[in-house]
């Protein structure tokens, strides 16, 4: 059983960074809307409070991990030129995508779209935990600091979920491959 | 004579109450202009071949190498600006969080391809 180095470091990126950012923010919505709705008294004991800081830090530390994965590791594999005459497009995602016009809209729409809008993502979580930081759990108090923490965490959302739609479509159609092989069990 | 006393300064940042919202509005407008940027860096990029070009910072990136990075400094660059002037005054803070949201909407319409063609008359 062998794994390619690219396929492993495209499910860390998905899955690990991706998938874990993504669930957690539900926690991170709950406990925003918990401090906002008055439960502000539970987060402001110490423990609970320095919990909360340490959960929306490891969100934003995600959050760029998976962006800088994305952008820097993963999508130059996406994107890589075959030589000329190559015919076999397996490891050049890109251009098997363009290749085909019943494919080639998930590389104009859906990368394109992809590489983009995830990067909204780090910057909107980044300023929440800030805030959450500075300010600390009683941002609540705020109404209009806590509007802005909703609306930034709600756009950081939907920026995460299509990057991860797109994301799981394009490696379902083309998948990044090639590289050297790890072997998990057995001989090659 | 009264001494007098000065706040502290982990008192006055654990209670937003008690202390100036300048920083919260600096950060607030600072990401709607780095999303902006990064909407408006994606947009030029599409639009225009030469700018295109001049996005590649790092080749096997290619010009997503330039918007990120441009953005990411626009972003805090508009931070530490905002944070300079704001950090100890009272700021009206629902006309920025307006700005901002309509800067964060704006940039991301702007990486929707079919929106960008539509602008293109495509």
């Amino acid at each position: 059983m062998v794994i390619g180095v690219r396929d492993l470091v495209t499910i860390v990126h998905g899955m690990g960074f991706g998938v874990l950012f993504m669930l957690a923010f539900s926690g991170a919505i709950g406990l925003i809307y918990a401090s906002a709705t008055g439960t502000e008294i539970q987060l402001a004991s110490s423990r609970p409070a320095r919990m909360f800081r340490f959960y929306l830090i490891s969100m934003a530390v995600m959050s760029w991990l998976a962006v800088l994965s994305g952008s820097y590791i993963i999508y130059p594999w996406y994107r890589a030129v075959p030589p000329a005459g190559t015919t076999d497009l397996a490891h050049y995602p890109q251009r098997l995508l363009l290749s085909n016009p019943m494919t080639a809209e998930w590389h104009n729409v859906g990368m394109e779209l992809k590489e983009h809008i995830s990067w909204f993502t780090p910057i909107a979580i980044t300023m929440v935990a800030f805030l959450f930081l500075h300010y600390g759990p009683k941002v609540a108090r705020h109404r209009q600091m806590r509007a802005a923490v909703l609306g930034f965490t709600a756009a950081a959302f939907l920026a995460t979920l299509v990057s991860g739609f797109f994301g799981a479509m394009l490696n379902t159609r083309a998948p990044i491959g090639g590289g050297p092989e790890i072997i998990l069990m057995g001989h090659k | 004579m009264v001494p007098q006393t000065r706040p502290d300064p982990r008192a006055t940042a654990a209670d937003p109450a008690q202390c100036s919202n300048g920083a919260a509005a600096a950060a607030i407008l600072a990401a709607g202009i780095g999303s902006f940027a990064l909407g408006l860096l994606s947009f030029i990029g599409d639009v225009s071949p030469a700018a295109r070009g001049a996005f590649i910072i790092w080749n096997p990136s290619g010009p997503l190498s330039g918007v990120s990075t441009g953005a990411i400094a626009v972003w805090l660059a508009a931070w530490l600006l905002l944070a300079r002037l704001w950090s100890a005054h009272e700021v009206k803070l629902g006309r920025i969080n307006l700005i901002a949201f309509v800067l964060l909407g704006t940039g991301m319409l702007l990486t929707f391809p079919p929106f960008v063609d539509m602008i293109q008359g495509q």
